[in-house]
C-alpha cells in the first residue's frame, strides 16, 4: 500500500531566544491513532503541540498534514486563510482550560454550532438539532443548551469543549491535558467517553499529558520527553511496562501507588 | 458660477466647504477606493471639525469632500429636518459653502442623514451620505481591530451568525432593531449605521450613491448605486421589518416608519412619521392608498 501519513512531522524544533523549546522532533501519525505525548512540566510538551497546530510558528523542521484535496502539504507554509480553515474543520483543538476554547458568555447550543456556521450553515433548526445530538453524544442534559458555559462545572465545560471541536468532523485533534484540573472520578468518565468517540469517528488524536494514566487507557503509541528532545517513543504499553531509558524509568517510577 | 460668486457667498476668512483643498481631495480618494469596494472599510485622516466626535462629524467631512457650489443638501436627524443636530449642520454649509438647502427630499442633490434613510424613494445622480458612530459591524462581537479586519479580509462572518443564533434561542427571534448588518455585494458585513432595520431594505440596489463617514473612527465606506445589499438573518429566521397596528395619526401613511410620542402624563400616545418631508408632504397633497 502506498498510503500516507496523516500527520508528517520532521525535524520540528522551536527556539524562544537562546531557550530551546523543542528538538528535532520527528514522527509519523496515521488516521484513527491515538499519540501520547508524556514528560515533565517545562518538558516541550505544549510547545511541540502548539507548532503542530498552526498555533507557532517552528524554528526548525517541517510539520505536513494530508489535506483532503491536495496529499501531503506543509501547514506552516499554507496561506492563514487556509490554516484557519483547517483550524475550524479538519482539526480540533481541545484546551486544557475550558475558558480558552469556549465561548464562556454564549450558550452551550451557540458553542457547538460555532463551527457549522463558521463553515456556512444558515438553518437555525438544523444547527440546534446538530448542538442537541452533539450534546448527547458528550452526555449531557439537552435541557442545558441554553445555558451558558460559566454556569457549568469544570467537567461539563470539558465535554461541551469536546462537543464543539468535534461537531465538524475534524480527522485530528490536539488535546491538551483534556482531564487535567477535574477531579478522579470526572476524569474517569471523560476518559471513558473520549475513549468512545475516539473509536467510533476513527479520530487521529495527539494527546498532551503529565498524568500516565491518561496515556494508558487512552493512547495507543507514546513519546516521552525531556528537555525539548523525544528520549524514547514506542508502544503504550510497551513503554509503560518497560521503559527503557532513564528517565522514562524515572517517569514510570513516580507513579503513587493507590 | 464663477469663483467670485462663489467667494461672494461664503464666509469671509473660510475656504468653500470648510475643508482646505488637500484635505479634500483626500477625502475624495479615500471616498473613490470605498465606491470601488463597496462595503469596506477605508482608512481617511479625519479632521478636527468645529462640533464634537459623534454629531456628525465622519458625515460633514464626507459632504465637504463631495459638496459643490450647484448642490442642494438636506439634511435629516432621526428622519426630521428641523432638530438641533440637522439644523446646525444645514446652517453651517449654508455658511460655509454658500449652497442652497431644502427640506425636500426630492429636491436635494446631497441628503446628509443621522438614523434615517428617507421614506421617499432616492434617484440616480442623488448621494445619500450617512453619519457612522461605530463603523465596525462586529465591534460588539469581536473587541480586537486586528482581528476583526482578519475576519473582514477572509470572509469569515461566523461569529456574526453565532450572535444571530444567541438572539434566537433567547428571545425566540433576531432582536436587533437597528444598526443591522448587511452584506454588501455578497462580500464585506457592513454596518449599515444606526438606522432602524425598517430602512435595511431600502439600502438594497438604491439608485442613490450611499456613503458612509465615521468621524472618531476614520472610516469611510460606500454603497454604489444598484449594488445588492442582504441583511444577515437565517433561513428558517429571515429578516422581517417592523410594523405598526395602526397609520400615522397625521397623515394617515401605513408604510412609513412610525415615531410613538407620548402626549400626557397619563399614558396617552399616538405614532406619527417620523420622516417630517414625507409626513408634511402627504398633508399637503393627500395622495390615493395605492400610493401606501
Amino acid at each position: 500500500m502506498t498510503e500516507l501519513p496523516l500527520l508528517r512531522v520532521r525535524n520540528l524544533g522551536k527556539r524562544f531566544g537562546q531557550t530551546l523549546a523543542c528538538d528535532s522532533v520527528s514522527f509519523d501519525l496515521w488516521p484513527g491513532e491515538v499519540l501520547g505525548v508524556v514528560g515533565e512540566s517545562g518538558s516541550g510538551k505544549t510547545t511541540l503541540l502548539n507548532c503542530l497546530s498552526a498555533q507557532l510558528s517552528p524554528s526548525a523542521g517541517t510539520v505536513e498534514y494530508l489535506t483532503r484535496s491536495d496529499g501531503l502539504l506543509d501547514v506552516h507554509r499554507l496561506s492563514e486563510a487556509r490554516q484557519r480553515l483547517l483550524m475550524r474543520t479538519d482539526w480540533g483543538v481541545v484546551h486544557q482550560n475550558p475558558r480558552d476554547g469556549l465561548r464562556m458568555g454564549m450558550s452551550a447550543g451557540a458553542n457547538v454550532g460555532e463551527r457549522l456556521m463558521a463553515v456556512g450553515a444558515r438553518h437555525y433548526g438544523d444547527i440546534r438539532g446538530e448542538a442537541l445530538s452533539w450534546l448527547d453524544k458528550v452526555e449531557m442534559d439537552r435541557g442545558r443548551i441554553d445555558d451558558p458555559p460559566k454556569v457549568f462545572s469544570g467537567g461539563m465545560q470539558q465535554r461541551l469543549q469536546i462537543a464543539r471541536n468535534l461537531v465538524s468532523k475534524p480527522r485530528l485533534v490536539f488535546m491538551d491535558e483534556p482531564t487535567g484540573g477535574l477531579d478522579v472520578s470526572v476524569q474517569a468518565r471523560l476518559l471513558d467517553l473520549l475513549r468512545g468517540l475516539v473509536s467510533d469517528l476513527g479520530l487521529a488524536v495527539i494527546v498532551v499529558t503529565h498524568d500516565l494514566g491518561v496515556a494508558r487507557l487512552l493512547t495507543h503509541r507514546l513519546m516521552v520527553m525531556q528537555g525539548g528532545r523525544v528520549v524514547e517513543q514506542g508502544l503504550t504499553d510497551q513503554v509503560l511496562d518497560d521503559p527503557q531509558h532513564p528517565y522514562s524509568q524515572l517517569l514510570v517510577a513516580s507513579i503513587l501507588p493507590v | 458660477m464663477n469663483a467670485a460668486a462663489i467667494d461672494a457667498k461664503v464666509e469671509a476668512g473660510y475656504n468653500f466647504a470648510y475643508l482646505d483643498e488637500q484635505t479634500k481631495r483626500m477625502i475624495r480618494r479615500t471616498i473613490l477606493k470605498a465606491v470601488a469596494v463597496p462595503g469596506y472599510q477605508v482608512p481617511f485622516g479625519s479632521r478636527e471639525m468645529p462640533l464634537p466626535f459623534g454629531w456628525g462629524t465622519g458625515g460633514i467631512q464626507v459632504t465637504a469632500g463631495i459638496i459643490g457650489p450647484d448642490d442642494t443638501l438636506k439634511v435629516i436627524d432621526q428622519g426630521a429636518d428641523d432638530t438641533t443636530n440637522a439644523v446646525s449642520i444645514r446652517a453651517f454649509f449654508a455658511k460655509t459653502a454658500g449652497v442652497a438647502t431644502t427640506d425636500h427630499t426630492g429636491a436635494a442633490s446631497i441628503i446628509q442623514t443621522r438614523h434615517r434613510v428617507p421614506e421617499t424613494p432616492l434617484r440616480e445622480g442623488q448621494v445619500i451620505v450617512f453619519q457612522v458612530p461605530i463603523p465596525e459591524p462586529l465591534r460588539m462581537l469581536e473587541p480586537s481591530e486586528v482581528e476583526t479586519r482578519k475576519i473582514h479580509a477572509l470572509e469569515e462572518y461566523g461569529v456574526l451568525q453565532v450572535s444571530l443564533y444567541e438572539d434566537i434561542a433567547r428571545h425566540g427571534r433576531i432582536a436587533w432593531a437597528y444598526n443591522y448588518p448587511v452584506v454588501v455585494n455578497e462580500r464585506y458585513v457592513m454596518s449599515p449605521s444606526p438606522i432602524p432595520k425598517f430602512d435595511n431594505p431600502k439600502l438594497n440596489r438604491n439608485p442613490a450613491l450611499q456613503l458612509y463617514g465615521a468621524g472618531r473612527e476614520k472610516r469611510i465606506y460606500a454603497v454604489p448605486p444598484y449594488t445588492p445589499v442582504r441583511s444577515v438573518d437565517f433561513e428558517d429566521h429571515p429578516f422581517k421589518i417592523e410594523s405598526w397596528d395602526q397609520p400615522c395619526a397625521i397623515c394617515g401613511s401605513t408604510a412609513s416608519f412610525l415615531d410613538e410620542v407620548i402626549t400626557d402624563d397619563r399614558g396617552s400616545r399616538m405614532y406619527v412619521c417620523s420622516d417630517t418631508d414625507y409626513c408634511a408632504d402627504r398633508v399637503a397633497e393627500p395622495r390615493s392608498a395605492a400610493d401606501d
